[in-house]
């Protein structure tokens, strides 16, 4: 024992405990993020059972039940609970019970003692509301015009033909109000930017004004169009409604303009659950957030972190190879860029929120205010790009990865091998010939290898972005079909902001959370995919550069 | 590397183009390079460039003399200027209240205040600054109430129509009507008055000439439907002062106190909440024995007085509530003594600061919160008998005895800002005793800010040296076992994960931190614990039982593979620790561990505690460790340990005194930078944090850092405040402070590896 211990073996085998702990974390955090998110999106069964209060009464209980946890009695008697057990610990289940509008309370905790039998019956609606969330209830007829059109074993097949109808509509309406009215919109504002512009250089004659209002007239009546075509299709999708009984017995009668999904989790096979999953994971990278983002998709997150990603892609590489160039190539090698080199690679350790305070205060309150005063003054005191937006923030990202992508460019210049160089230069080349023609291309691979790993660092940065441009809700996307077409002025939604916001600032984050899990999964593969590519680059290309020497 | 230069001769046409676009891209991209590295070194001298002001002396140009026509300087009593500091305003004692251009003394108005026949003002009082109104005590025991009124109307400028002219039309105002209030029944002379008015209520606390205090109070109530102003009043006398002569009197502005000053040193406090039954609450000593209170004010907010003396010394005073909520008047702070008998003393309209005169003829700026003199200055023009500051604090008004009205612009935007109020304890305004208190801004205009980075910085610290307990032994020991023990093909999977560890996103961690460990924790806080201090010695006993088990079991799995043999051990131990939780809380802490702790032990518990942010942060940590501390083990040349090993010492002994030996510069480089890195860390802490900025150490309470409070509060700090700057410092010192340190584990990382290259 005593020689074990001297020949140093524990001491190993705790450096190794060291390596495993670090990497049970690793997998540990990705494997969370996948399970909690990958099932998010799988129809949970709806629970029914009693719950029995302290008085005595009993109250049925309709909902799913996310999640469940050992806890300690004492907390449940501190919380009012009257359990009659000498157990210090019980269960205790997390029911979802939707209807919120109705009831009050979405999502409540219930301690197993109190609880009876869960039952499963098959007759139970689900239904992904437009508005107030998620709806639990025993499904009993179809309506048209308050007239019941279906009832018992009939209403479910009814209800799936007319919600089908009252989907196409509600695309219809979608599609009005955001892509034709929002252009009308952008125009008409356009139309008042140069009124005012007019105005301030004092050519705003009457005939000028008479020609703006021309042009206003025809825009404000296709406007009054289509309010006019909105309303009647409103009019048209508020016909139908379902009634149900919800868990304390009352019926409810449901708008099917309201229902933007509605499934019977209870009665689905496998292979209808599948189907519905890959729905839903469909609709929630293509769809638009609701209910303040805790609902529907997250589309407009995943073009916003895109969008930022690709400005700053074509910002950071041209300027990192630049400066990786002159460092590596033209520079006099001495102290004084030793120092730089170093100072260089220290800026990839300073903290990102600096970054977005040097944002916040030199692009958008100085350089963002300046452009609005000499170019924008129409808007003012509105901002245009004196206030945080898209193009700041991948300034501010490309400042951020810049180091990242010096690093690596000059990493894979010195591993260009100086034969190669020499031989160029033996046959006639001049040293930008040479660089431009043999030792940039050679190198590529490398540069790509530190663009990867800064989009990927990007990709994942919140706390610069918060400062500089990311909202929790983006009225519009900074890309749309209105010319100039690409908005650089505009705020975005970021999948890393989005995760912040809904899991910390939502005000129902218990419903969020699924959502938030399902967000995160998204972003870590993103990110995972990102590196991984960056890290097989490097090796190929350090196996080829290897190959090189030998030449 | 050495210079390779192409050598080609010059030659004509097609190979001078090519030399030509040469020398271009040479210049181009040495343009291009210098211009990115200097743009990059813009950030720290912008960031600076926005501090810099909070940290420059306060400015003040020399003092104008104004030529102010006779009546406007005969006896003032009062001068005040208006929001943009154009125009100014004198008072004097027979009620001329005269307005002139704040530049050259010019007379714009001048007007007698409304009395009745036979009356003569014998008092003035002043209001709070920022309600603008005046009284004037009569002989016949009423008083006046005025208001400076200034109307700002625009013009558009005919010459640049870009430009809007602003043209101020001053006047004064009677909001309570032009007849005199009656205040003493009896109708004796009010020799001493104090007045604050608001639109509900008036309160006016004056001494009489026969010797009575009297507090009358007048409630307006409009009509609704009407719109007609009906005043209600209501008047008693109050209790008489203990000793000496009344001096002065001093009513707040929210009009619930009533400071009486009186006999040389002594200040009486009335409760003065209930004006039908006002009530003495104290009498105080203001300075010791044989020295004399010759001047005091309210500062704004009504909460603070200032009181000098005759010796030119200068306190502040607020009532402090102890434990059985009862309020005393206290002592909070002395200010830099001035050198003559202070004469006038002149509040800030919103900020806690005010401008003292002496009978020296000196000035003194001072600020409240931040205990500092901003600014002295000696007139030479006798004894100040007024003062005034304007209302955005940007211009000073003084009156020397001999009447010369004397103005300057100030620019003070910063006062809150000394040593003392950012890194020391502070008395604040209604707090019990000093402390340190991060706190930029609430609803109410009269707030104190609250600046200090004591606690944030302290968080900051906390939430690295968590986050370090975490990440050092983790990532340094596994540093070592990667690169000294670990067999290749480990080190094949073992690398890119902990690549991917690196790039896994901070929000991601702090989401998982904050809404998965932290309840999580919460609900099984002894397994957790258990789990921890089970691990390090589960470790062991692997080893042992591996050690121990037949040889012909161990043969097959090589040396080198002991990590991936841990990790089901890893997940068996703690599986069970967390079963073992539950029981343990429920024999040994009631069931409920931290409900335990905070009741029985008193440590306070918070859900999002430093425990679950040391491990999340280091999570973020161990692998930028792990990565430079590896390499430096790794790169230990072969032919040292070869040596030691040859020389009989076993791998472990080899290791210890020979790889950690010559690598330790590097592993301290991979601390260094790492802790670089746990400082800075924003949504991490953000998220797994309550963000209450307390300062105490213990592993079950959260804090808040600088970091987080720049995400928190940049977006809303607006540009230009000391807010605002503040926020670029913390930025700056963070920055400053992660450079250096990455400077410095750089310059040891090279001379390492300058070391390794000789031996």
């Amino acid at each position: 024992m005593k020689n074990w211990i001297k020949s140093g073996e524990p001491w190993i085998w705790t450096t190794a405990g060291a390596v495993a702990l670090s990497l049970v974390m690793v997998y540990a955090v990705v494997w969370l993020t996948a399970a909690q998110g990958l099932t998010h999106f799988w129809p949970k069964p709806v629970v029914e059972t009693v719950f029995t209060g302290n008085d005595g009464q009993a109250v049925r209980l309709l909902g799913e039940v996310p999640d469940k946890e050992e806890v300690s009695l004492l907390r449940l008697r501190e919380a009012g609970y009257k359990i009659d057990t000498q157990d210090k610990f019980t269960y205790r289940y997390l029911f979802k019970l939707g209807n919120r509008d109705i009831t009050g309370t979405d999502f409540k905790w219930f301690p197993a003692p109190m609880l009876d039998k869960f039952t499963y019956p098959q007759d139970v609606l689900a239904i992904e509301r437009r508005e107030w969330g998620n709806f639990y209830g025993h499904l009993k007829q179809v309506k048209e015009d308050g007239k019941v059109v279906a009832e018992g074993a009939q209403a479910w097949p009814e209800l799936l033909k007319r919600m089908e109808r009252s989907n196409a509509l509600f695309r219809e309406i979608l599609y009005i109000e955001k892509v034709e009215i929002g252009k009308l919109n952008y125009a008409l504002e356009k139309l008042r930017l140069q009124e005012r512009k007019l105005e301030l250089q004092n050519r705003l004659t009457d005939a000028a004004r008479a020609d703006i209002q021309k042009q206003r007239e025809p825009l404000e009546a296709n406007f009054l169009k289509l309010q006019e075509k909105i309303e009647r299709l409103r009019h048209d999708i508020g016909r139908d409604s379902l009634s149900a009984e919800i868990m304390d017995g009352r019926i409810i009668d449901v708008p099917l303009a309201k229902v933007a999904d509605a499934i019977m989790p209870n009665a689905m096979s496998v292979w209808e659950k599948i189907g519905h999953y890959v729905r839903k994971f469909w609709e929630f990278t293509t769809d638009d957030p609701r209910e303040a983002n805790t609902e529907g998709g997250i589309f407009p997150a995943i073009f916003g972190t895109v969008m930022m990603v690709l400005l700053m892609s074509v910002m950071v590489t041209p300027l990192g190879i630049m400066a990786a160039v002159y460092m590596r190539e033209y520079a006099k090698q001495g102290p004084m860029i030793r120092m730089i080199r170093i100072s260089v690679n220290n800026l990839a350790g300073v903290p990102s929120i600096v970054y977005g305070v040097f944002g916040l205060g030199f692009f958008v309150y100085f350089l963002g205010g300046n452009i609005d005063h000499l170019f924008f003054p129409e808007a003012l005191p509105a901002p245009t790009f004196g206030s945080p937006g898209i193009l700041w923030a991948s300034l501010t990202l490309a400042l951020l990865t810049l180091p990242v992508v010096i690093v690596a460019t000059e990493e894979g210049l010195s591993r260009v091998p100086r034969t190669i160089r020499e031989g160029s230069l033996a046959l006639g080349a001049t040293k930008a010939e040479t660089l431009w023609r043999t030792v940039l291309p050679i190198a590529s691979p490398a540069m790509m290898t530190g663009l990867i790993l800064a989009v990927a660092r990007a990709a994942g940065e919140v706390a610069p972005l918060m400062l500089v441009g990311v909202v929790k809700l983006a009225p519009s996307l900074p890309l749309d079909g209105n010319f100039p077409f690409l908005h650089l002025e505009r705020k975005f939604m970021h999948l890393g902001f989005h995760i912040y916001d809904v899991g910390f600032q939502s005000p129902n984050v218990e419903a969020a959370r699924p959502l938030v899990y399902a967000t995160a999964l998204l972003l870590v593969i993103i990110i995972v995919v990102l590196n991984l590519f960056a890290i097989r680059l490097r090796n190929r290309l350090r196996e080829r550069m290897r190959g090189l020497e030998g030449v | 590397m050495e210079k390779i230069e192409s050598n080609i001769s010059k030659v004509g046409g097609y190979t001078g183009k090519r030399m030509a676009k040469d020398r271009l891209f040479k210049h181009f991209m040495t343009f291009g390079g210098l211009s990115v590295i200097i743009a990059i070194s813009l950030i720290f001298f912008y960031l600076a460039s926005v501090v810099a002001p909070i940290f420059m002396p306060v400015k003040m140009e020399d003092l104008n003399s104004l030529p102010l026509t006779k009546s406007a300087r005969q006896d003032t009593v009062y001068l005040g200027t208006e929001e943009q500091a154009e125009i100014g305003v004198s008072m004097s004692k027979r009620g001329v209240v005269a307005f002139f251009d704040m530049r050259d003394g010019k007379p714009i108005a001048e007007e007698k205040i409304a009395l009745p026949e036979g009356v003569e003002p014998v008092s003035f009082a002043a209001g709070d600054l920022s309600q603008k109104t005046v009284g004037y005590g009569l002989s016949d025991g009423r008083m006046l109430l005025l208001e400076q009124k200034f109307d700002v109307s625009f013009a558009r400028d005919p010459n640049n129509p870009d430009k809007d002219i602003r043209t101020i039309k001053p006047g004064i105002n009677y909001p309570l009507g032009t007849a005199p209030l009656l205040v003493d029944p009896e109708g004796h002379a009010l020799k001493r008055l104090s007045i604050q008015h608001t639109d509900d209520e008036t309160t006016a606390a004056a001494l009489t000439d026969d010797g009575r205090l009297l507090l009358v109070s007048y409630a307006s109530t409009s009509n609704m439907l009407t719109g007609e102003v009906s005043t209600k009043r209501e008047g008693v006398e109050l209790p008489p002062v203990p000793n000496g002569d009344i001096r002065q009197l001093l009513l707040d502005v929210k009009q619930r106190d009533l400071y009486v000053l009186h006999g040389e040193r002594f200040v009486t406090h009335y409760d003065v909440m209930n004006k039908s039954s006002p009530r003495l609450v104290q009498t105080v000593e203001l300075v010791p024995g044989g020295e004399t209170v010759t001047a005091a004010t309210i500062l704004s907010g009504g909460f603070s007085l200032i009181v000098g003396t005759n010796n030119g010394n200068l306190a502040q005073w607020f009532q402090v509530r102890d434990e059985n909520n009862n309020n005393h008047l206290t002592h909070i702070r002395s200010f830099k003594p001035m050198q003559g008998s202070i004469t006038t003393i002149a509040p800030e309209y919103f900020r806690k600061g005010f401008l003292a005169g002496d009978n020296k003829g000196d000035i003194g700026l001072y600020y409240a919160t931040s205990k500092r003199l901003l600014l002295d200055r000696a007139t030479g023009k006798g004894p100040i008998t007024v003062a005034a500051i304007s209302p955005r604090g940007n211009a000073i008004l003084l009156e020397g005895n001999d009447g010369s009205v004397m103005t300057a612009k100030v620019e003070n935007d910063y006062p809150e800002v000394s040593f003392y109020s950012l890194w020391q304890k502070v008395w604040y305004e209604s707090y019990q005793e000093p402390e340190y208190n991060w706190q930029s801004s609430a609803a109410t205009s009269d707030f104190e800010p609250k600046f200090s980075l004591a606690p944030l910085t302290f968080g900051t610290l906390k939430a690295a040296f968590y986050a370090m307990l975490v990440a050092i032994p983790l990532a340094v020991l596994g540093a070592i076992f990667a690169a000294y023990f670990m067999s290749p093909k480990m080190r094949g999977v073992v690398k890119p994960s902990i690549e991917i560890m690196e790039a896994l996103p901070t929000v991601i961690l702090g989401f998982l931190a904050g809404l998965w460990l932290a309840p999580y924790i919460d609900n099984n806080l002894a397994g957790t614990l258990l789990a921890i201090f089970l691990l390090p010695f589960s470790f062991v006993i692997t080893a042992y039982v591996w050690h121990k088990l037949p040889v012909r079991l161990t043969q097959g799995v090589g040396a080198g593979w002991e990590a991936a043999l841990l990790i089901p051990v890893i997940l068996l131990v703690m599986g069970v620790a967390l079963q073992l939780g539950h029981p343990i809380e429920a024999a040994l802490f009631d069931g409920d561990m931290p409900h335990y702790l905070s009741n029985k032990w008193g440590w306070s518990y918070e859900q999002r505690n430093s425990l679950v942010v040391g491990v999340a942060m280091g999570f973020a940590v161990i692998p930028t460790i792990f990565s430079i501390a590896e390499d430096a083990v790794f790169s230990v040349p072969k032919h040292l340990t070869s040596g030691s090993l040859a020389l009989g010492a076993t791998n472990w002994q080899t290791l210890w005194n020979v790889v950690l030996l010559t690598a330790s510069p590097g592993i301290f480089s991979a601390v260094m930078i790492g802790m670089g890195r746990a400082v800075g860390e924003t949504m991490i802490v953000l998220m797994a944090t309550g963000n209450t900025a307390v300062m105490d150490l213990s592993i079950f309470t959260g804090f808040r850092t600088l970091s987080a409070n720049v995400g928190v509060e940049m977006g809303e700090a607006a540009v230009g405040t000391t807010h605002y700057r503040l926020l670029f410092f913390s930025a700056l010192v963070l920055f400053a402070f992660t450079f250096m340190v990455n400077t410095l584990a750089e310059l040891v990382r090279q001379r390492l590896r300058e070391k390794y290259s000789h031996i």
